[in-house]
């Protein structure tokens, strides 16, 4: 009886095992390939260690990290907001990371309190407003947006969207859902149009004048002030930036950031892969070709990107961005933010 | 139709003898339908787990709107693949007019068209700050608030992309229909004293039935699993619900319920167009002959190249030239090998898919006619609802059986013989071709289906009383009848896949990316012109199978 079942598992074992492979790593990847591949290669020519890569939705990636269970091949997951590494640890996928340089190079804002997961870039989400209808004196806050002289001159895009969502859960996390809430209504009543389109929308809808005021991220902007069409660098040329909450709690951030899964089976080369993403020299690639800003102090951000000036971030705990998103999505339902 | 008409045809006499149909399924059906249904019956167990708050949160906020959208939404599609798929279809397989040869294929072409890119074309060149405001202000010195434009980001703007892309469903099978019908029915109502439009209107419409009900439920069904159109549209859908549950709540299982809900609306759909034709049949009573094509001279020629030419300008022509204008500065990009690999993976995958849905779509038609008791029926149609599901649910539904399976087999395994066989199936090419044929299977089944009504039982029959195995008979009887459909079946699978985007993205190995991929990263970036290469490729890869089908179906038949 036994000498058979010996016999079969060697030769399960055989058919199943792969040669022995070089150091590698799997990422799971919320950002898309084009904006994170140039870096992988980097990191696979500086150790060595070759890196596979599939990237998608964060959401149903987490899906599948979930339906492969103890089993999946990934090792590391990155996605490009907190609310999303909150969502998979709250899933217990991720593992906590002992790591000196990381602590080192992330500040503790950005970065999970259990070490579970870690922001590498930082996207702000500021006021863009018509500097030939607007005057930035008139403009302050994020709260001052509601008030009934912007009425019919606001654009944002659809509550769908995840940085909206982080907005309005940041707010949640400092004000506390009625207040939000009131603030969103507000908001609502202002809008120039139904919401619709992304954030270069919104941007290129103030610079043809069909609103005054638009929210969106400091990392669309950057990409149409240097983009390859003449148009859409007139636009951005067209429109200015404001940071809002300068005086308080300064303005709304979202992180990229990763995460090293609780089935890697190459954990510590995915920790090695993201030391080398919080490294000087990837810092500084995420700020001049991404136009996202460094997480680490010291990196300066693109010149496209220091042209809008400095600014005051929010440090609320990122965690609080996806403790509250549900929250903030129902929210804004009630308040009829499409 | 006459009453004799309206016997009920079930395929080989011996089915038709028998007189009490066996309750279980044939385990033929078991073994091909059952594994392609697995998804949507996870999807539809979700309805089974109990209802949380986001339901009460749903029903009292956006489910009505949803809904209300969902439906006009629905209305709209049907009447502008309509509008624009049956005249086309008419048109050029009963007439001749300048350009009716090159039409029949090229009205095919938006089909190429992922429905998401040409929103995104349209946005570029109708919205405020396109070039068709921007040139309408410099002519007339107008400024904002001078003046009215539609809106292309509504719900009327949702209805025309969709149409545009979808249309070519309807056109296709209606295409067919129409130019089969054989010359006697059209002799008849000549006699019969009917003018061109009561003979469209009174013989051939209705004798096409079938085949546009087909391509009109693939448009719908397509309608209803679309997101990216939606969305970036801000028309809030039903699709939009679901998405915004799990993605913003947080709340699979709520959104699965939601799919599980539109799921059961579509299989509702399916099985009321099944009842309402279960008594007419639609094979020749007679030879059929190819039918003379009426010559259109004039203005009504003149009527005829501009009903084609119209789907053809704003379905294609016009927003590939915009996508070539975007791509004019990333053309370098197109000789790289990282590029060409894109376009051989997509190649690839989409080929192979086409043809394992096609096999499957085959045996699973020819189960249906030969064998059709209720619970072959059930499991098949139920094989085919992945089609109305939005790609990244079904995906879902394909991940978690596929992943319940794998770890079942390792646990086994190490348990067994103490050793692990990790993920066999997730994560692999094959899983993301079971996922397409999970998502397209109704496309090809459809075309399939339609092609084989047209065969008449009694040619089978006549094969065999001569003795033929059912082999051989199904190669000198069917084949050469349905060969246009097996062909247009793989077509339409091949080129859905081609732009397949939500199942791939999620189920695809390591290391392995499709054009469709490419061009969704690039504009969900909101970088347009770097989008427009890959799709652009896209539409020419998809160039090819249009071509070659078009010469293969045009070719004369008897």
């Amino acid at each position: 009886m036994n000498m058979p079942k010996t016999l079969l598992a060697s030769l399960i074992g055989l058919a199943l095992s792969v040669p022995a492979q070089a150091a590698e790593v799997n990422v799971y990847s919320g950002r898309a390939e084009a904006f994170i591949k140039p870096l992988l290669d980097q990191f696979t020519e500086q150790t060595g260690i070759k890196v596979n890569l599939v990237s998608g939705k964060d959401d149903a990636l987490i899906a599948r990290l979930q339906s492969e269970g103890a089993n999946s091949p990934a090792d590391l997951l990155m996605t490009a907001d907190a609310g999303r590494l909150y969502r998979a640890e709250a899933a217990q996928l991720l593992q906590p990371v002992v790591s000196q340089t990381l602590q080192k190079n992330i500040p503790a804002q950005y970065r999970d309190p259990d070490n579970t997961w870690f922001g590498l870039t930082l996207r702000a989400r500021p006021i863009f407003y018509a500097p030939a209808r607007v005057k930035p004196e008139a403009l302050k806050d994020y709260a001052g947006l509601t008030d009934a002289r912007w009425k019919g001159r606001l654009c944002v895009r659809s509550s769908d969207n995840i940085y909206n969502q982080s907005m309005v859960s940041a707010m949640i996390e400092e004000k506390g859902p009625e207040a939000t809430e009131n603030w969103v209504r507000g908001l609502v009543a202002n809008f120039a149009r139904p919401p619709k389109g992304g954030d270069r929308d919104q941007i290129k809808a103030v610079a043809a004048g069909e609103c005054d005021l638009a929210l969106a991220n400091t990392y669309y902007y950057a990409g149409m002030v240097d983009d390859k069409d003449a148009a859409t660098r007139d636009a951005a040329a067209a429109v200015a930036v404001f940071w809002p909450d300068q005086e308080a709690r300064g303005v709304h951030v979202n992180i990229s950031g990763a995460g090293v899964t609780r089935a890697a089976k190459n954990a510590g080369e995915a920790r090695q892969l993201i030391e080398f993403l919080s490294s000087d020299a990837a810092q500084k690639w995420y700020a001049e070709v991404n136009h996202e800003y460094p997480v680490k102090t010291g990196v300066e951000p693109s010149a496209t990107l220091r042209a809008l000036g400095s600014f005051k971030a929010d440090d609320i705990n990122l965690d609080a961005l996806g403790k509250n998103n549900a929250a903030a999505v129902q929210l804004m339902d009630r308040a009829g933010w499409k | 139709m006459t009453a004799q008409a309206r016997t009920r045809h079930i395929g080989l006499t011996q089915w038709a003898t028998r007189r009490t149909l066996p309750r279980a399924p044939n385990a033929w059906v078991l073994l091909l339908a059952l594994p392609i249904a697995l998804p949507v019956l996870v999807v539809l167990g979700a309805l089974t787990e109990p209802t949380g708050e986001v339901w009460r949160h749903l029903s009292q906020t956006l489910l009505a709107d949803y809904i209300a959208h969902s439906l006009w939404l629905l209305v709209g599609v049907a009447g502008g693949v309509l509008l624009l798929g049956l005249p086309t279809a008419w048109l050029t397989a009963r007439h001749v007019f300048p350009g009716q040869r090159f039409f029949s294929w090229a009205l095919l072409l938006p089909m190429a068209m992922p429905a998401y890119i040409l929103a995104y074309t349209y946005t570029g060149l109708l919205d405020f700050a396109g070039p068709v405001q921007s040139t309408l202000r410099e002519i007339t010195g107008w400024k904002y608030g001078d003046y009215a434009f539609p809106d292309v980001r509504s719900l009327g703007g949702a209805i025309l992309m969709l149409s545009l892309v979808l249309y070519p469903y309807v056109y296709l099978l209606a295409r067919a229909a129409f130019a089969e019908q054989s010359a006697s029915h059209d002799e008849i109502a000549r006699l019969a004293g009917l003018n061109a439009r009561q003979r469209f209107l009174r013989v051939g419409l209705p004798m096409a039935r079938p085949a546009i009900v087909a391509g009109l439920m693939l448009a719908l069904m397509e309608t209803l699993a679309d997101y990216g159109t939606v969305q970036y549209f801000g028309v809030p859908v039903f699709t939009t619900g679901i998405f915004r549950t799990w993605f913003g709540l947080g709340d699979l299982t709520a959104a699965a319920q939601l799919s599980g809900l539109l799921t059961l609306f579509v299989l509702a759909l399916l099985l009321i167009e099944r009842r309402s034709r279960r008594h007419a049949r639609y094979h020749h009573g007679a030879p059929a002959q190819a039918q003379a094509p009426t010559r259109l001279r004039g203005p009504h020629a003149a009527l005829a190249t501009t009903v084609c030419l119209l789907p053809l300008l704003l379905g294609f022509l016009l927003p590939t030239l915009q996508l070539a204008y975007w791509a004019a500065d990333s053309l370098p990009v197109l000789m790289s090998s990282d590029f060409l690999k894109l376009a051989a993976n997509t190649f690839f995958v989409a080929g192979a898919a086409a043809g394992v849905i096609l096999l499957l779509a085959l045996l699973i038609a020819f189960l249906r006619r030969l064998d059709p008791r209720p619970a072959n029926l059930l499991i098949t149609d139920l094989a085919q609802l992945g089609y109305a599901v939005p790609g990244t649910v079904i995906a879902v539904g394909v991940l978690i059986p596929l992943g319940f399976i794998d770890n079942r087999i390792d646990a086994f395994l190490r348990a067994q013989f103490g050793v692990s066989s990790g993920l066999l199936l997730s994560g692999t090419l094959v899983a993301l071709i079971f996922a397409y044929a999970v998502r397209f299977l109704s496309l090809s089944l459809s075309s399939v289906e339609a092609g084989l009504s047209r065969v008449r039982p009694s040619m089978l029959d006549a094969a065999r009383a001569l003795g033929q195995r059912p082999g051989p008979a199904f190669l000198r009887v069917h084949l050469p009848i349905i060969r246009g459909s097996l062909l247009t079946a793989a077509l339409l699978t091949f080129v859905e896949v081609l732009k397949e985007l939500p199942a791939t993205l999620i189920l695809r190995p390591f290391n392995f990316n499709t054009l469709a991929v490419r061009a969704y990263e690039m504009a969900n970036d909101e970088r347009l012109a770097d989008a427009a290469l890959p799709a652009l490729t896209i539409v020419l890869i998809a160039l090819l199978p249009v071509i070659l089908l078009s010469r293969a179906i045009g070719r004369p038949r008897h």
